[in-house]
């Protein structure tokens, strides 16, 4: 361990929904990056343990949401030991700005990282609205 | 007399207790130099096996290296990015190299150990040694 740095386990923050749910379970923020190359903007989301299926990404009055739902049968009848972190879904959403084309909004997931692509508009020109 | 008080010396022998309890019921002990909190591993029993499951997620499967000997278990690895250059808005994910052993009350077979990694998480079945196995004795 001499001068090498290790990694530090960071603690999932869980989402503060206003609506109460049904049935016990978690819902955690997903931890994210995002950068801005000259054509997209990248939004990399860490849902560890969700399949493609089970993830929904949807456009809503500009608002990017996305949501990741966990197979939670997998762990049933598991007895657990010991225990270091808890698993739930995933949710969070973005405010998207105008210079994005909402239409061409791409996903991948691998190894459990959901990668979304976001083109911005060819021309984010300013429209001229003529009075009638 | 009042005896209604609790006993200070009381509340801090028995968190002395708890605290040699959890030290010392054998789950990760510091018993190889490769320490280190990083990945976040679960523990669970499955009948007689023993199952661990251990998020990883943004690593690759040739960037993760599990070693098993007797009753220890070393997952290490590398978690790297291939961003593009631009401009970052936001950073919270977190890259680097990891090391940690995890150390189980029971003797492995280590040749029956099956390592699943899926969508991030990886599933390490771990099967408890024949001669750890409880045997029936007939009686004659």
């Amino acid at each position: 361990m001499i001068g090498r740095q290790h990694l530090q386990v960071q603690r999932k923050r869980e989402h503060e929904t206003r609506e109460e749910t049904t049935i016990p379970t978690r819902v955690f923020v997903p931890t994210a990056d995002i950068y801005e190359t000259k054509d997209v903007l990248a939004v990399i989301l860490e849902m560890p343990g969700v399949e493609k299926d089970q993830i929904t990404v949807r456009v809503e009055d500009g608002l990017l949401y996305v949501e990741g739902r966990l197979d939670l049968t997998k762990y049933q009848g598991l007895q657990p030991l010991y225990i270091e972190y808890n698993i739930g879904h995933y949710s969070r959403s973005f405010q998207l700005s105008s210079k994005i084309d909402q239409t061409k909004i791409a996903a991948a997931l691998n190894d459990g990282v959901l990668s979304l692509t976001l083109p911005k508009v060819e021309d984010a020109k300013p429209r001229v609205i003529t009075i009638s | 007399m009042i005896n209604s008080f609790a006993d200070p010396l009381d509340v801090l022998l028995s968190l002395q207790r708890a605290l040699d309890a959890q030290t010392g019921s054998g789950w990760l002990q510091n018993q190889t130099a490769s320490q280190g909190p990083f990945p976040p591993i679960n523990v669970f029993q499955k009948g007689d096996d023993v199952l661990a499951i251990i998020e990883l997620p943004g690593v690759e499967k040739s960037d993760l290296q599990i070693q098993a000997k007797e009753n220890t278990i070393r997952i290490s690895g590398k978690k790297t990015t291939n961003y593009p250059e631009g401009s970052v808005h936001r950073r919270e994910r977190v890259f680097g190299e990891f090391d940690r052993t995890l150390s189980l009350p029971i003797q492995l077979d280590p040749d029956r150990i099956r390592a699943e990694f899926r969508d991030g998480v990886l599933a390490l079945m771990l099967p408890r040694a024949e001669s750890e196995k409880p045997r029936t004795i007939k009686i004659t």
